[in-house]
């Protein structure tokens, strides 16, 4: 089994490329658990179509120690297990806790063990590495891979940047590793190469380049994956296209992240390609 | 390494060139800062020390957390308001009488929670959404078991880490409840260098939501409130009974076997007498300004600086009939303390000791050791600030740091009602003109001989260090330090709890500390620390092959 985490900045669009690739896997066949672990619980609502489900701490907290996997675990597209973590309301508690002890419960409840014959387990990790309860994926080898999801945006590069740092942490004591850049496009000019040039710069790829298309919101209108909603349109074939390159991937890195000033510099060259 | 060096050979530079020599040179420059050598007699400045600020990570340190501060030395004490402590269990179980602070709650109507040990238990679950919902209905419960006057709520680490609002639960119960006034402390252990957070945050709480709250009116004659005193061994009961038998009126003592109405009345004294100047100076600043209250330093701790204080007192009153009073109960008191010195003295005279203890202690005791004729080579305080050092002309001079940020400070202003200047400022000036001070404390460097050394925050290889150098006949300190000390030969009494001793303040408490020391001092156990076979092998014999 192949434990990956996806992480990027906020609003990058982690969930939605998540939940298109793992449709793509699980076209392809694969078994996919996807594990969501944002507090909003909302890292499974295209696979599940829109099915509000009772996330992992919820049912804790409601049910206490006596918990079945079926309480906190639904079957979505293609056969594909969805779970999500949940946590707190906005501004209580601790979030990072609360994915520390999902993960823990789904452990011990057996939802990795071969007998569930998962080809991958997803999780779907909220924002930037901020704390030590967001890095848990990536520590205690539960993720192995990491994709970073990331745009030509400032902010999204200094982000994908950011999470590398966490990732170099963990990776000197555990075996994590990262996969690559998924560079999902916000128009932004030279994008794509510069995009590579990071990926280059830190170590690792740009895996895939997710191009802008409205089919991804019309589908997630729905409440559906692309694949799901019109499996004959483009955009359907560019997240098979990056479920492929997943599947595929044999690169994985300990990445070098860069110096803030090296960081610009890339921003200032690839931004003044374009007004040249 | 063993120290080979006679006692006698060892200079303060030295001494201090020993203890630092260990350390890399970042840490000795900040450590080399915290050890003086005193040298108060020679210049007419009393030199600086650097106080107050972060211990070193990694160093065994004495000093306690902000919540120690808070639950455990301001508010353990009282005891009729509930302590409930919002965390985890361990931070409430092992902060359960832990203290020898005592209390008296023999008298009709008095409460006395302090037996009880209440805590949220916070689970996982907690932590992760939050623990408030748990507090309310915990803070539900302990009114419902107790129907207390008084709830006070602490907050431990994970709960400032999780942001938890407990000042909003405490608002909102003591709306709810009507006749519970509930209030809580933010005294979360990280914050602050020290425990001193945590008394200043209790302090803090305890003038803003208790002080002057209505309660019986004081008609009492001669009514102080004694501050800064808190009752370890029943050090504040016998203080009671001197100024009882003096006349003067205990209203409020902050905080050893206080009540809630003591604190409620805190405003009604005439008069507030600082012990401990570190914990609570700024108490008696805050009662001046609202209430137009007067302070001055005492010091309960040694029967001569008890007379002194008592005598302080009655002059500030300037009553005849309380000065006379006064008179009689020192010469009461005093034949007893005599007789018990010419018993002791002798065997006490000339020996050496270091105190390493609290933000006051280290310097009240020092009276008590130069009563039995014993010499304080060395002290320190765990916690105290540079004005508990070198005096309160430093206080204008201090800047705060971040660690001093993160405690609230209150600004108050006299009240529109309730402020009432006990002396006008011709009265004040009267006295001061026959040399009576108002809130003056000079610290304890000036009261400390040439070359003695002072060390601020010691710690655990300091601690040693010195002993191993110096041999002292005893060292005094905490709980922490006690067994170390005694591995090392070295007699130790604590000074924080008084091991099972006391009380020690006042005229029978000197005589209690007079047999205590020497007791300790004049101890043959430690002579047995060494085998008597390694001392003089009964055979000696050597490997044919040496």
């Amino acid at each position: 089994m192949r434990k990956v985490a996806i992480y990027g900045k906020g609003g990058i669009g982690k969930s939605t490329t998540t939940q298109n690739t793992v449709a793509g896997l699980a076209e392809m066949g694969r078994k996919v658990m996807v594990v969501g672990c944002d507090p909003k619980a909302d890292s499974t609502r295209l696979l599940l179509g829109g099915l509000a489900q009772k996330s992992v701490l919820d049912t804790l907290r409601e049910e206490g120690e006596d918990v079945d996997l079926a309480d906190i675990r639904k079957q979505g597209f293609g056969n594909t297990w969805c779970v999500e973590s949940g946590g707190p309301e906005p501004g209580v508690g601790c979030a990072g806790r609360g994915i520390i002890t999902s993960i823990n419960m789904l452990e011990s409840l057996g939802a990795y063990e071969a007998s569930e014959g998962l080809d991958y387990a997803f999780y779907d990790v909220l924002g930037d590495v901020v704390c030590g309860g967001f890095a848990m994926p990536i520590r205690d080898g539960k993720a192995e891979e990491i994709y970073i999801v990331c745009s030509g945006e400032m902010m999204a590069m200094y982000a994908a940047n950011n999470i590398c740092k966490g990732i170099m942490k963990y990776a000197q004591s555990g075996g994590v590793r990262l996969g690559g850049l998924i560079c999902n496009s916000r128009n932004v000019d030279n994008e794509k190469e510069m995009i590579q040039e990071l990926a280059k710069k830190i170590g690792t790829q740009m895996i895939y380049f997710v191009p802008r298309n409205n089919d991804v919101q019309r589908a997630e209108i729905n409440r559906k994956t692309v694949i799901e909603w019109n499996p004959q349109c483009g955009q359907a074939d560019e997240y098979r296209g990056l479920a492929r390159a997943i599947d595929g991937n044999d690169m994985f890195v300990i990445p070098k992240p860069l110096v803030i000033e090296e960081l610009e510099s890339l921003l200032m060259e690839f931004g003044l390609l374009e007004t040249a | 390494m063993t120290i080979t060096k006679n006692k006698a050979e060892w200079q303060p530079a030295d001494v201090k060139q020993e203890l630092l020599k260990v350390y890399p040179p970042k840490v000795a420059r900040k450590r080399a800062k915290q050890i003086l050598i005193n040298e108060a007699e020679e210049s007419s400045a009393t030199p600086e020390i650097v106080a107050n600020v972060r211990t070193i990570p990694g160093v065994i340190t004495m000093r306690g957390c902000t919540y120690a501060g808070c639950k455990g030395v301001i508010m353990g004490p009282t005891s009729d308001i509930v302590n409930l402590v919002h965390g985890p269990i361990g931070c409430s179980f092992y902060a359960w009488l832990t203290r020898r602070n005592q209390t008296n709650a023999s008298s009709e109507n008095h409460e006395n929670f302090m037996t009880y040990c209440l805590s949220t238990d916070m689970q996982d679950s907690d932590i992760i959404f939050g623990g408030e919902k748990k507090l309310t209905a915990a803070v539900q419960e302990a009114y419902d078991l107790f129907h207390p006057k008084s709830i006070a709520i602490f907050a431990t680490c994970p709960v400032g880490l999780i942001g938890d609002d407990i000042h909003a639960v405490a608002r909102k119960m003591k709306e709810k409840l009507g006749d519970c006034n509930v209030f809580a402390f933010s005294c979360e252990g990280y914050k602050g260098v020290s425990q001193s957070a945590g008394h200043h945050i209790a302090n803090n709480q305890v003038f803003t939501h208790v002080v002057g709250q209505p309660t019986k009116e004081r008609s009492e004659q001669y009514k102080i409130n004694l501050l800064g005193e808190y009752n370890i061994g029943g050090d504040g009961f016998e203080i009671d009974r001197v100024l009882k038998k003096c006349g003067i009126t205990n209203i409020a003592t902050f905080s050893g076997n206080s009540t809630y109405d003591q604190f409620a009345s805190a405003n009604q004294a005439d008069l507030s007498c600082v012990m401990c100047h570190r914990s609570i100076n700024y108490v008696a600043d805050m009662l001046e300004v609202k209430y137009g209250i007067p302070w001055i330093k005492v010091n309960f701790i040694g029967a001569n600086a008890t007379a002194k204080s008592l005598r302080k007192i009655a002059q500030y009153f300037g009553d005849k009939a309380l000065i006379d009073r006064v008179e009689e109960v020192i010469a009461e008191e005093m034949p007893a303390v005599q007789e018990a010195l010419k018993d002791v003295h002798p065997r006490t005279e000339g020996k050496t000791t270091m105190l390493f203890v609290g933000g006051s202690r280290a310097h009240h005791y020092q009276e008590l050791f130069k009563e039995l004729g014993m010499k304080v080579i060395s002290a320190g305080y765990e916690f105290a600030h540079r004005d508990d050092y070198e005096g309160r002309h430093v206080i204008p001079t201090l800047k705060p740091d971040a660690d001093s940020r993160n405690i609230e400070e209150i600004e108050v202003e006299a009240d529109p009602k309730l402020f009432r200047p006990r002396k006008s400022a011709a009265e004040k000036q009267a006295l001061e003109s026959q040399g009576f001070e108002f809130k003056d404390y000079q610290g304890l460097i000036p009261d400390m001989d040439k070359n003695t050394l002072i060390i601020d925050d010691l710690n655990q290889y300091e601690a040693e260090k010195l002993v191993e150098i110096y041999k002292p006949d005893l060292f005094c300190a905490g709980i922490k330090e006690k067994f170390s000390m005694i591995k090392q030969g070295i007699p130790m009494k604590q000074l924080h709890s008084y091991d099972s001793g006391g009380p020690y303040a006042g005229f029978k408490g000197a005589v209690n500390f007079y047999y205590e020391i020497d007791r300790l001092v004049n101890s043959k156990v430690f002579g047995y620390m060494q085998a008597p076979w390694k001392k003089n092998p009964e055979l000696s014999a050597t490997y044919v092959w040496e």
